[in-house]
């Protein structure tokens, strides 16, 4: 008597009498996944005979039952011996017919690809230095392009300067002036607790204003537009990009840094100055709150002011102005015409617009900062 | 009665319901009403495809099937459990009755295709990782892209990328499969392989279509049956075999449609209504 088997699902079976199984039931997926792990074919019947498996039971089968007969015939060949399925509705016959058992050897996902370290540094060094290729390329092809502009300014497309203006100046504005006023609060409310244990408080407000209007006022101001406008420039041009209409403007024979980046690089490059005169007086607003509260006079505040800071800081903190717009905007461009296939591409186009740009931002204002110091500004 | 799955080992005796029961349909987006009065049955197994000129209410129709719209008015009832007002759990089993090919695919760009295809069986069933992952490539091997399993869609054509959204949306075997434009942007040897696809699933399996399109050779290839809608009727204006509306249908707006006849300025034509992306 050959061994015996039986394993049951709520509405499938399979069972193994004398060397023959059973298959019986409803064969979808709760029925396939009931059965899947207790799926165990019986020993061949005789050395290079077929396992026999009887499923005239089978009362339904959809696309999970096909897959547990699959997986029969699998099992089958892992063991090194034949299957032969009898009483199988012609219908499922039919659809099981075209699948060859030998085409799924493998399921799954591939196994991953081994870790290799020099060449993962390597592949990384790369693409650094194709990025540094591409961006200096872009910027030889926006320079061009800007001199062109300056040359016939009438050929620009002011419609969108002054609609990408808007976008990213005026509607910046609330933002740009909160976070100045409590950048200038806060910086002067954290100095005011240890310089007054100087008597040294009314210096508070020459700190705040020499700290806003030469260095906080342009980088906050820049900041603020890499992650509002960067971004938006990157995720639109991005999109525009993924649509093929970039490659219809080149058909066109319109060129795409003309039509999508000088608008915006120009927009950028004067709004940012513009926000951040608004930021400095926002900041300069924020520490005399915070000086009226300790006692000072609003005429010793402003005083103060006009004693520390010259116009040479404000038109220092202004050039750094001009030039981190023209950055933030410019590689918000280049991120978004570099974007690659896929709407996830949009995404990683924005992320890397943002990061491009506070990098650029930083290593920017550090060249500023060397700058004026050789200049003894 | 409940909407089954999709049956492989065929109950000859189920064949004659009517899976899916629209009455009275009114469809439109707030105020805007682009059909009203439309009623029609489709039949287990059946292939219907959903014809008209463009802006003429097909995908609107097809979104109301779908449950992605609201109707303004009428029921849609699905093996007669009312669609429309199911809500809940009641909803969301009906949801698992049907797939929908959507007409750019729609599938998920982080996933491979295997994945996509797995997606739903992993949310929906009990099955072990091995045995959606084989059901998953059985799908993909269907509709010829099982070497292409591992690769994500923007890797693949967009022929492959909506044959690929064909197999997920049978990953879980409905009973209904809704394709909206399952021809557009694909080359005539692809676009006949699916339609021989629809076919071979409709009579094996015994899945019920619904089939929104324009291309003439794919409703021939395809259809049992046609829905002819129309803008300026708001409604349908013809039913039956594509043949015998194409060679004899009163109604000229049909019969210039299947000969792919242009405007001639009278504003009942298809192409004065909306306009067929055929070229004449």
């Amino acid at each position: 008597m050959g061994r015996q088997m039986q394993e049951t699902a709520a509405a499938a079976s399979w069972q193994v009498r004398e060397g023959v199984a059973f298959l019986a039931g409803r064969l979808d997926a709760a029925g396939a996944a009931a059965l899947w792990p207790v799926l165990r074919l019986p020993p061949p019947p005789a050395a290079g005979a077929a396992l026999q498996v009887d499923a005239s039971g089978v009362t339904y089968c959809d696309g999970a039952g096909l897959a547990l007969l699959l997986q029969l015939q699998r099992l089958a060949a892992a063991a090194g011996c034949g299957l032969r399925i009898t009483g199988l509705a012609e219908g499922a016959a039919r659809l099981l017919a075209p699948f060859d058992p030998a085409g799924y050897a493998e399921v799954g996902e591939p196994p991953p690809r081994p870790v290799k370290l020099p060449a993962q540094v390597g592949e990384a060094a790369h693409a650094i230095g194709r990025d540094l290729v591409a961006l200096l390329a872009y910027v030889g092809e926006l320079t061009a392009m800007l001199a062109r502009a300056l040359r016939n300014p009438r050929r620009i497309r002011w419609r969108d300067v002054t609609l990408v203006a808007e976008t990213a100046g005026t509607d910046a504005l609330p933002i740009v002036l909160l976070v100045g006023f409590l950048l200038g609060l806060i910086l002067a409310f954290q100095a005011a607790i240890p310089m007054r244990m100087f008597g040294a408080d009314l210096f508070v407000a020459s700190l705040v204003g020499i700290s806003i209007v030469r260095e906080l006022g342009p980088l906050m101001t820049a900041i603020v537009l890499t992650g509002r406008s960067g971004s938006a420039f990157a995720a639109e041009i991005g999109t525009m990009t993924v649509n093929e209409e970039v490659d219809a403007l080149a058909t066109m024979g319109l060129e795409p840094v003309w039509f999508l980046a000088v608008p915006r690089v120009l927009a950028g490059t004067v709004v940012t100055p513009l926000l951040t005169i608004f930021a400095n007086l926002a900041g300069l607003a924020g520490g005399l709150v915070v000086m009226l509260v300790l006692g000072f006079p609003f005429v010793t505040y402003v005083n103060q002011i006009k004693e520390f800071v010259g116009w040479g800081d404000l038109a220092g903190g202004l050039a750094k102005a001009v030039a981190f717009g023209f950055l933030v905007s410019a590689i918000g461009c280049l991120r978004g015409l570099q974007t690659g296939r896929g709407p996830s591409a949009v995404g990683a186009a924005t992320t890397r617009a943002v990061v491009s740009g506070i990098v650029l931002i930083t290593v920017a204002d550090g060249l500023f900062a060397v700058l004026f110091h050789c200049l003894g500004w | 009665m409940k909407v089954g799955k999709a049956v492989l080992v065929p109950d000859n005796g189920r064949q004659l319901e009517a899976l899916i029961e629209v009455e009275d349909l009114a469809a439109g987006y707030g105020d805007q009403v682009i059909l009203e009065h439309v009623s029609f049955r489709v039949r287990r197994g059946e292939v219907l495809a959903i014809l008209g000129g463009s802006g003429c209410g097909k995908s609107t129709l097809l979104k109301h099937l779908i449950g992605l719209l609201p109707p303004l008015a009428g029921r849609i009832r699905l093996a007669g459990d009312d669609f429309t007002a199911a809500t809940g759990e009641a909803r969301l089993r009906l949801l698992r009755q049907f797939g929908v090919l959507f007409q750019a695919g729609a599938l998920f760009g982080s996933m491979s295709l295997l994945e996509n295809v797995r997606l739903p069986l992993e949310e929906f069933t009990g099955l072990p990782r091995e045995a959606a992952d084989l059901v998953a490539l059985m799908k993909l091997e269907l509709v010829g892209l099982k070497p292409f399993a591992h690769h994500l869609p923007a890797e693949v054509s967009g022929g492959m990328q909506k044959r690929a959204a064909l197999a997920r949306a049978m990953a879980l075997d409905p009973a209904i499969l809704f394709l909206d434009e399952p021809s557009a942007g694909l080359d005539p040897v692809t676009s006949a392989a699916l339609d021989a696809l629809v076919r071979r699933l409709a009579e094996v399996l015994g899945i019920t279509f619904v089939v929104v399109t324009h291309e003439l050779p794919s409703i021939f290839a395809v259809a049992d049956r046609v829905l002819f809608l129309d803008r300026t009727a708001k409604g349908v204006i013809a039913e039956g075999d594509p043949r015998t509306l194409r060679d004899a249908c009163p109604d000229p707006r049909v019969r210039r449609f299947f000969r792919r006849e242009a405007d001639n300025g009278d504003p009942t034509t298809p192409t004065a209504a909306g306009t067929p992306r055929e070229r004449p």
